[in-house]
């Protein structure tokens, strides 16, 4: 189910932790696999649990605990926009409101296209740099106008 | 002395170099001088803890508690394995310091931990990095790497016979896994739901076993305090308040960022150097220490020096140093459901008060804003802040309640005007 580089990357995480405490890797595998598929199935789920022996509902009792596991399919391009106040002051409302008039849908939907899925964020621990966004879990953008963030989504293929 | 720089820096001047990061930036200016000093000397743990309660340092997470305190409570004589952990899931709205740490001074930490590790009998120590920081976790990673290389970290370190390894564990989006225990559990692999204390983590922390944890911020001022001496650092700032902090500083001022500054500054000095409030507006109101924080009106934050003495003295709490500044354009109503809500999302779900009283307190805030509230409505509030106070797990549930008593208390009459008038006395 996932590459081998994948796997090899989730082992990695596994030695980070005492022998008998596999289970301390679930975050890292979830998120890796995450990487690779795009989204948590059950299946992917069920993998994992094997991987690591634990039961697949503690699995999946982790997998729907954290936001930024994805377990429904979503767009090429997930943009996570921070609203939290300190954010929201600096201008993250006219953010929200320029993605969604530019890309025609609300935050938690995925344009018909499958490019783009657009959610809302709490804080990032990044304040000071807001309005900010997350593309796809892993790389922040910040300091955000809607000019910048006509570009940001332009470069998104 | 000048403020914000290496004057007053005890975790971010790397920033005044031209590779912050690097190994080489940091040993430079002094860095692992202390570690080389305590293995070759092999200092006592005593003598690092009585330094460190020299120092007056207090937790740089939230709640102030002296460090040095904190690592005695560490069992001596525990058989089987201890651990230090380090608690930089930074996700409480208005801070954004210990990212800037991992960025740009990832060493004073690893060594920081190091110290904290050899003083506290640990044989490894783990540090949670918050989920959408991604990228600092990689670089944070690296750094580990460099300092392996270097034989400052792992086997025999320095040659001195002794180990000790250091992990990066990374978050996924969970405000609550901040708390110390829900970050324990975090780290076994489970849901990040909070434990009952007792017992502390101090007895039965991470895989049940004795565990020190601290903040980020907190344990990189542990390097300076070692090569520099307890007293220097309690200098810095003022008693009971040792050190300089890093505030950050967010909202409308020209100028929004992180400056390390000592304990007991002026908060109109910092408010200065961000910048001044946004051009053309005046000073509302502000929340000095993280959204939990109850927020302060204009003139009260103005007599405040920033330390935990006296913002907790005008009624609030220093807590994280993180400082969200507000204008005379904010409408109180909207900034507080903002609030509301991110408790309401964030809330674990095991204690019912925190549970159902935070959603319950969002959408009567929300219906306030939408201009649908009662006459009622605000001591309504108060009475469910009044129940969820003191009969939860942790203390998210009072950290809710924080804002929402606050802002009714000190922004009443907003409130009342947007029931009465449905609509908003702050014009847009
Ligand atoms: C809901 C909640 C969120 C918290 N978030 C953080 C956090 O992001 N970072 C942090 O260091 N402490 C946080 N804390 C405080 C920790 O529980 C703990 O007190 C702290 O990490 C101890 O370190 P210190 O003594 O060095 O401050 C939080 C507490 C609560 C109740
Ligand atoms: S107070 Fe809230 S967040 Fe804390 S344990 Fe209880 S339900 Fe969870
Ligand atoms: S409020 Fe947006 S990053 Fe903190």
């Amino acid at each position: 189910m996932l590459s081998a580089l994948s796997l090899a990357s989730i082992d990695k995480e596994v030695a980070k932790y005492p022998a008998e405490q596999k289970q301390s890797a679930v975050m890292s595998a979830l998120r890796i696999a995450q990487v690779e598929l795009g989204w948590l199935s059950k299946d992917c789920i069920e993998y994992i649990a094997t991987y690591l022996d634990m039961p697949a509902i503690a699995v999946y009792e982790v997998a729907t605990f954290y936001n930024m596991y994805d377990l429904q399919p979503v767009g090429r391009h997930k943009v996570t926009l921070c609203t939290n106040l300190p954010c929201q002051l600096q201008g993250a409302d006219q953010i929200a409101e320029h993605l969604r008039s530019r890309l025609g849908i609300g935050f938690n939907e995925t344009t018909a296209d499958g490019r783009y899925t657009l959610k809302e964020g709490e804080c990032m621990g990044a304040c000071g740099h807001g309005p900010l966004c997350l593309h796809n879990n892993h790389t922040m953008h910040d300091h955000l106008t809607p000019e910048s963030v006509d570009k940001l989504l332009d470069d998104m293929q | 002395m000048s403020l914000n720089t290496p004057d007053t820096q005890v975790c971010l001047w790397t920033l005044q170099h031209a590779e912050p990061a690097s190994l080489a930036t940091y040993i430079a200016g002094g860095g692992y001088e202390a570690l080389k000093k305590i293995l070759a000397e092999k200092t006592p743990a005593e003598d690092i803890i009585a330094e460190v309660k020299t120092s007056a340092l207090r937790g740089r997470g939230g709640a102030g508690f002296p460090t040095g305190l904190k690592w005695s409570f560490m069992p001596r004589g525990f058989p089987g394995d201890k651990y230090v952990v380090c608690n930089s899931d930074e996700g409480e709205p208005g801070t954004f310091k210990d990212r800037d740490i991992l960025r740009y001074n990832p060493h004073q930490l690893i060594e920081g931990m190091i110290i904290a590790g050899y003083t506290l009998g640990a044989v490894a120590g783990y540090n949670y990095i918050h989920g959408e920081i991604y990228e600092a976790y990689l670089s944070w990673e690296a750094a580990l790497d460099e300092a392996r290389a270097a034989g400052l970290l792992g086997k025999n370190i320095l040659g001195s016979g002794w180990d000790f390894e250091l992990y990066a564990h990374h978050g996924y989006g969970a405000y609550i896994c901040g708390e110390e225990t829900a970050l324990l559990e975090s780290i076994e692999g489970k849901k990040g739901q909070p434990r009952f204390k007792p017992p502390f983590p101090a007895s039965y922390g991470l895989y049940g076993k004795p565990t020190t944890i601290n903040n980020t911020e907190t344990l990189a001022s542990i390097p300076w305090i070692m090569r520099h001496g307890g007293q220097a650092f309690l200098e810095l700032g003022k008693p009971n308040n040792g050190g300089s902090k890093i505030f950050s500083i967010s909202g409308h001022v020209n100028k929004p960022g992180n400056y390390e500054i000592p304990l007991g500054t002026p908060f109109a000095d910092l408010l200065e150097m961000a910048g001044g409030v946004r051009t053309g507006h005046t000073l509302k109101a502000v929340i000095p220490g993280g959204s939990s924080a109850p927020v302060l009106p204009a003139e009260v934050m103005m007599a405040c020096t920033l330390d935990f003495d006296s913002i907790a003295k005008a009624g609030s709490m220093l807590g994280s140093g993180a400082v969200i500044v507000m204008d005379d354009s904010v409408c109180m109503v909207r900034a507080l459901q903002r609030l509301a809500y991110f408790y309401f999302e964030e809330s674990c779900g095991q204690c019912t008060p925190c549970r159902e009283g935070t959603g319950w307190m969002y959408r009567i805030v929300r219906r306030i804003e939408q201009g649908q509230g009662r006459p009622e409505d605000l001591d309504e509030l108060l009475r469910i802040g009044k129940n969820i106070a003191g009969n939860t797990i942790c203390a998210l549930g009072e950290a809710a309640v924080g804002p929402v008593a606050s802002f009714v208390k000190h922004f009443r009459k907003e409130f009342e005007y947007h029931i009465e008038h449905k609509k908003c006395l702050v014009s847009h």
